[in-house]
């Protein structure tokens, strides 16, 4: 079907379609009116060059000079050229009879112009039923003798006494000829005009339908779920094209962002079932471990002193003891209330951290900025700048590189760690705070745990980033934690 | 004044003395320069050379160390009253007018055409028509004459239908004069007529400077010879202006700038006439009535 095709063919082809339109229908007008004006110039130049020689025969006809006659009339016709006016001139006598012709050959002196041919007939009546006419305009119906095609007769006439007539026979083909020549002229310039319009017509029509084209495949593809974004340069104009890639662009934002929004939200829900999950375990475990611990302790007071028994509670303890403390570590509790953040805590913590890098030569970089106490608890966030500096050292490995950036700004709390030790893998990075994924040889795996769950419950935002070279933690902690907790 | 009558006339007496004493010299001095000959050409040659005059004019000029005025008319007419008038010294004649003007004119030179100074009559009908053999073929056709004082194109073909028993004033079904006789072959090339008389000298030069046209006509019928068209003095022309024109004329043949001129013509000189060349004329124009 014709109105399936693409509009990469089906522009162009309307586009030609109207051009072609335009080229014919202008043609023909001007054809038509070519036609019409040579028509017209003909009548009017036989009738001014009738009237001009009409003079001077008057006295040829008058002195019965026939070969004055012959040669007035036989003027135009010195040359064989195609300019000539007229196929043929005749003096006709008072009696319609010959007097000369431009053409004796055909029409033989003294003959009668009824004698001459069905034309000639028509043309001899007429003449006879309008003895005053001026000028007298016959156009010749009969096919077979269109030579002789718009005869005009003009009176040969002073003081109203008409002593013979000019008749200026034109040929219909002399008219076609010339016709034939502006059809041909208008034909060319035509075709030189679909050569150039048509190429350009089928170029333009590329250049418009190659964005709707890309627009159209990339849209095609997002139910595949590729979402390729378009370069803004492709189409850089404000039409309606350039909105639909605008509003392409936007969509494809949206969905990006709400992709994004639904990754983070299933993030989210699973780290919360999973600190629920913790939490209660370590409740459930919590609670027994006080009983035994407690046991433990008695019996190690008054139960039997020989050594192997001691040897044994002392092991029980310590293991329970272990068992407490990693309970302790999953059950992060930042609500706890304490003074407010101050820079003093900044510099503890740089206190605290540089013996691990020194161990490991690591060189640190602190770009702390902030002089007022913050309106945030400073024991969580001392802990989680610590675990996050550890974390970078260790990650940072021996001669590594890490960098501490701290800061305040739109209310919140920034804090950016940066190290240059190996970057994160894909699959590290999406179980990175989850508890127990330690992807190191140090550590239980629980430091970054605790720092998300410390950021979750100031209602912050931990995200982890890399470039090729460095892994970045940007925590950002919304300053008066109290007014959204109780 | 306080002069007296006396003296008064005897003033006017010396004045007079002095004017007769001068008049010869003023005389003189006027008719220093020249009057020039005044020359009347006819369409008895091609006359519409108008180049080829020219070169004939300086030469003659030339020649007779006086200047020449060519006087052209496009009828024998006209020429013959300029004669009558005086108003011309030498002319070139066609025969019937020179026999016409009778004692107004002498003979002064007759052009050697073909080694004769002898020409004739063509009858020419248009090369279409294949059938005509001679004028009495010509019934009802539409005939064109030169002009009503030529031999060949007037005279010549009226007296060969009086010969044959026609009345040579409605042989024909229409009659004209072109007025010359390269017009008349050209209205027979044209087919406008359908048959005419022509001088054979401008029928054959013609046919030299415009073969297309003269192949369009065909020749029927060759009449006697005749004396060429005579060149003519007037009667009042000196015996000494006669003789030097007649001389240059003569002499024409025999230096190249004449030879060229002649050759243009289509000529080989001008000879001596005698008047018995034109006893045929005279025959034909008596048997016509017309002298």
């Amino acid at each position: 079907m014709l109105f399936n095709l693409s509009l990469r063919y089906k522009l162009p082809l309307l586009g030609a379609v109207l051009i072609l339109a335009t080229a014919l229908a202008l043609s023909a007008s001007f054809l038509a009116t070519s036609w019409d004006n040579l028509h017209k110039d003909m009548v009017k130049n036989s009738e001014d060059l009738g009237q001009t020689m009409a003079r001077s025969l008057f006295t040829a006809l008058l002195h019965d000079n026939v070969w004055q006659a012959f040669e007035t009339i036989s003027l135009p016709f010195k040359e064989d050229s195609e300019s000539t006016l007229a196929e043929s001139l005749i003096v006709l006598d008072a009696e319609r009879r010959v007097f000369a012709s431009s053409h004796p050959n055909e029409h033989r002196v003294t003959s009668e112009l009824s004698s001459l041919g069905a034309d000639f007939q028509t043309l001899d009546r007429e003449i006879a039923a309008n003895p005053e006419h001026p000028s007298l305009i016959l156009e010749s119906t009969i096919a077979s003798h269109f030579f002789i095609a718009i005869p005009i007769a003009i009176a040969i006439a002073s003081d109203n006494v008409r002593i013979g007539t000019l008749i200026v026979a034109h040929n219909k083909d002399q008219i076609r000829h010339r016709f034939d020549r502006s059809i041909r002229n208008a034909v060319w310039i035509t075709l030189l005009i679909l050569a150039v319009l048509l190429p350009v017509n089928w170029y333009w029509g590329g250049r418009m339908v190659a964005p709707l084209q890309l627009v159209t495949r990339r849209l095609s593809r997002i139910n595949a779920g590729e979402l390729t974004p378009l370069d803004p340069h492709l189409y850089p104009y404000r039409d309606e094209v350039g909105a639909l890639y605008l509003a392409y662009r936007q969509m494809l934002d949206a969905m990006r962002e709400k992709l994004a929004l639904e990754q983070e939200v299933v993030k989210q829900e699973k780290m919360a079932a999973v600190g629920r999950l913790t939490a209660s375990i370590a409740h459930e475990i919590n609670n027994p471990l006080g009983g035994m611990l407690n046991s433990v302790s008695t019996l190690k007071r008054y139960g039997p002193a020989d050594p192997l028994s001691q040897k044994t509670i002392n092991l029980l303890e310590r293991g329970l003891s272990q068992i407490r403390d990693t309970v302790a570590a999953l059950l992060v509790e930042a609500k706890v209330t304490s003074r407010q953040l101050t820079a003093h805590d900044i510099d503890d913590v740089m206190l605290l951290v540089a013996p691990s890098a020194h161990k490991q030569n690591v060189e640190i970089d602190w770009e702390t900025n902030f002089g007022d106490p913050l309106d945030l608890p400073s024991t969580p966030v001392r802990q989680l700048l610590i675990n996050l500096v550890l974390n970078a050292i260790q990650a940072a490995g021996q001669h590594g590189h890490v960098t501490v950036r701290t800061g305040t700004g739109e209310g919140a709390l920034s804090l950016v760690v940066e190290n240059d030790g190996q970057v994160l893998s894909a699959e590290h990075q999406a179980r990175l705070f989850e508890p127990f994924s330690s992807f190191s040889q140090h550590g239980n795996g629980l430091g970054l745990w605790i720092c998300y769950q410390i950021v979750t419950q100031l209602r912050g935002a931990i995200r982890a980033e890399t470039t090729s070279t460095l892994t970045r933690f940007v925590v950002a902690l919304p300053l008066n934690p109290q007014g959204s907790s109780e | 004044m306080h002069l007296m009558p006396l003296t008064k006339r005897a003033i006017a007496a010396l004045l007079l003395v002095l004017a007769a004493l001068l008049a010869p010299i003023a005389e003189a001095s006027a008719s220093e320069p020249l009057r020039p000959y005044r020359v009347g050409m006819t369409p008895a040659f091609l006359h519409n050379q108008h180049s080829m005059l020219a070169e004939w004019k300086i030469y003659l000029e030339r020649k007779l160390q006086r200047p020449v005025v060519f006087i052209q008319r496009d009828s024998y007419r006209e020429t013959m009253d300029l004669i009558d008038k005086g108003s011309l010294d030498f002319a070139w004649l066609c025969d019937y007018p020179y026999l016409a003007l009778g004692k107004a004119v002498r003979l002064l030179a007759v052009a050697s055409y073909q080694q004769k100074p002898l020409y004739r009559s063509y009858l020419i009908v248009p090369d279409k028509d294949t059938q005509t053999k001679s004028i009495l073929d010509l019934k009802g056709k539409v005939f064109a004459y030169a002009d009503p004082h030529s031999n060949t194109g007037y005279v010549v073909p009226r007296h060969a239908l009086i010969a044959a028993g026609q009345d040579a004033g409605s042989y024909f079904q229409k009659t004209f004069f072109t007025w010359s006789h390269a017009k008349a072959i050209q209205a027979v090339a044209s087919g406008l007529a359908e048959g005419a008389a022509v001088d054979s000298y401008v029928w054959d030069s013609l046919q030299k400077v415009d073969p297309k046209l003269v192949a369009r006509t065909r020749i029927v019928w060759k009449s006697e010879e005749f004396g060429f068209p005579p060149i003519v003095a007037y009667h009042r022309v000196s015996q000494k202006d006669f003789d030097t024109f007649q001389q240059v004329l003569f002499g024409m043949h025999e230096d190249p700038a004449g030879r060229a001129l002649l050759d243009k013509l289509n000529l080989d000189g001008f000879v001596a006439g005698e008047q018995r060349l034109y006893d045929g004329v005279v025959r034909m124009m008596r048997e016509l009535g017309e002298l």
